[in-house]
């Protein structure tokens, strides 16, 4: 399987992939995206740079791990992939449930007191 | 009689114009006893009617919440602001009217005489007053099975929200209160955390107004919803004791 993809497909991954990361990198040098979500968005972008160079690897790892057509592995991973990262917006978003409720509560409790002081004032 | 024991009424409200004014009054104008002092707060859940106005108007104590937080989040409101104002109890009423005022020292009998932390009023206990929908009452006794599998406590009518919470379970319930459909939850949360509950038989009237938080067509997610959540509960509660 030498040489299947050819090298203008291989400049253009290279040069999707690295975009990609530096997009990544501006919105987190904007604020607008939180280093914590960050990361694992530059562990996916630093996989594409890393098989867009290695241009046999996903070859080797199918045969590693037995699986006969390799493009299925990569559906495969990324399929697991997004999974995981839906659940684990799935848990953010419950924790700010919490605290939205939390600050709510606050908020009218004080707005509560605050209309108490002005009428006894 | 030492000191005057404080009573607050939890009253959370979404949409519930026509009924406010009618059941505020109708709070003032019950006697009740000397030894304890009734003091209604309405919990305004961010109702786009004209509650607010309405409570505004009439110089009504209410809490008004910013943003929607379903029926959990504002009795819990409600109760955390009995807890840190020194309330000694803290009864739930519906906003709808459903609950009637005169029924209240029934429910706060058990916790004057230290016989229970939380005191349920049930419908079911005797046959007066309005029974509701039989579909509801197959949810309630499916819930009264779940309850007692799980708990051991045989609850009639679990999804009332007619109740009286002392203290110790204000302090509890500030910590953490189910948030949606929270009734046949919090009875669980209750009971494993050893609080003593009580239930007290009243008679309670049709809605007089407004719509039910448990409309016909949610009946099924509001089952597997309380299920669910029920059973999450109740390991996450015995798997912390474990530890």
């Amino acid at each position: 399987m030498e040489n299947v993809i050819p090298y203008r497909l291989q400049i253009v991954a290279i040069t999707v992939a690295l975009l990609f990361m530096f997009f990544i990198f501006r919105l987190i040098s904007k604020g607008k995206l939180r280093e914590e979500y960050s990361f694992v968005w530059f562990t996916c972008t630093a996989l594409l740079v890393l098989f867009s160079i290695w241009r046999n690897g996903l070859d080797v790892i199918a045969k590693l791990l037995g699986v006969y057509y390799a493009p299925a592995l990569v559906f495969m991973a990324a399929i697991f992939a997004i999974i995981i990262f839906l659940v684990h917006l799935s848990v953010v978003n419950s924790k700010q449930h919490e605290q939205i409720k939390k600050l709510a509560q606050e908020l009218a409790l004080l707005k509560n007191k605050l209309d108490d002081k002005s009428t006894q004032d | 009689m030492n000191k005057q024991l404080k009573v607050a009424i939890v009253i959370p409200c979404y949409n519930e114009q026509d009924n406010v004014l009618k059941l505020y009054q109708e709070i003032q104008n019950t006697p009740f006893p000397d030894f304890y002092s009734v003091s209604p707060i309405f919990v305004n859940d961010c109702s786009n009617d004209s509650t607010r106005i309405i409570l505004i108007d009439n110089h009504i104590n209410f809490i008004d919440l910013p943003v929607n937080l379903g029926i959990g989040g504002a009795v819990q409101t409600g109760y955390k602001y009995a807890f840190i104002n020194g309330f000694d109890v803290a009864v739930q009423m519906d906003g709808d009217g459903q609950h009637p005022p005169v029924e209240l020292s029934k429910i706060l009998r058990p916790i004057f005489d230290n016989e229970a932390d939380v005191v349920i009023g049930s419908r079911y206990l005797t046959k007066e007053g309005f029974q509701s929908t039989s579909l509801r009452r197959a949810g309630i006794n499916y819930f009264k099975w779940l309850n007692k599998k799980l708990v051991g406590v045989t609850i009639q009518d679990s999804t009332s929200g007619y109740r009286a919470l002392n203290k110790k379970a204000l302090e509890l319930v500030s910590d953490y209160y189910p948030d949606e459909y929270p009734e046949p939850e919090a009875i669980i949360l209750y009971s494993l955390n050893h609080l003593k509950i009580i239930e007290v038989p009243v008679s309670m009237r049709e809605r007089q107004g407004g719509e039910s938080s448990i409309k016909r067509f949610k009946t099924l997610y509001y089952m597997v919803k309380v299920t669910l959540s029920t059973l999450f509960l109740y390991i996450s509660i015995k798997s912390m004791k474990h530890k």
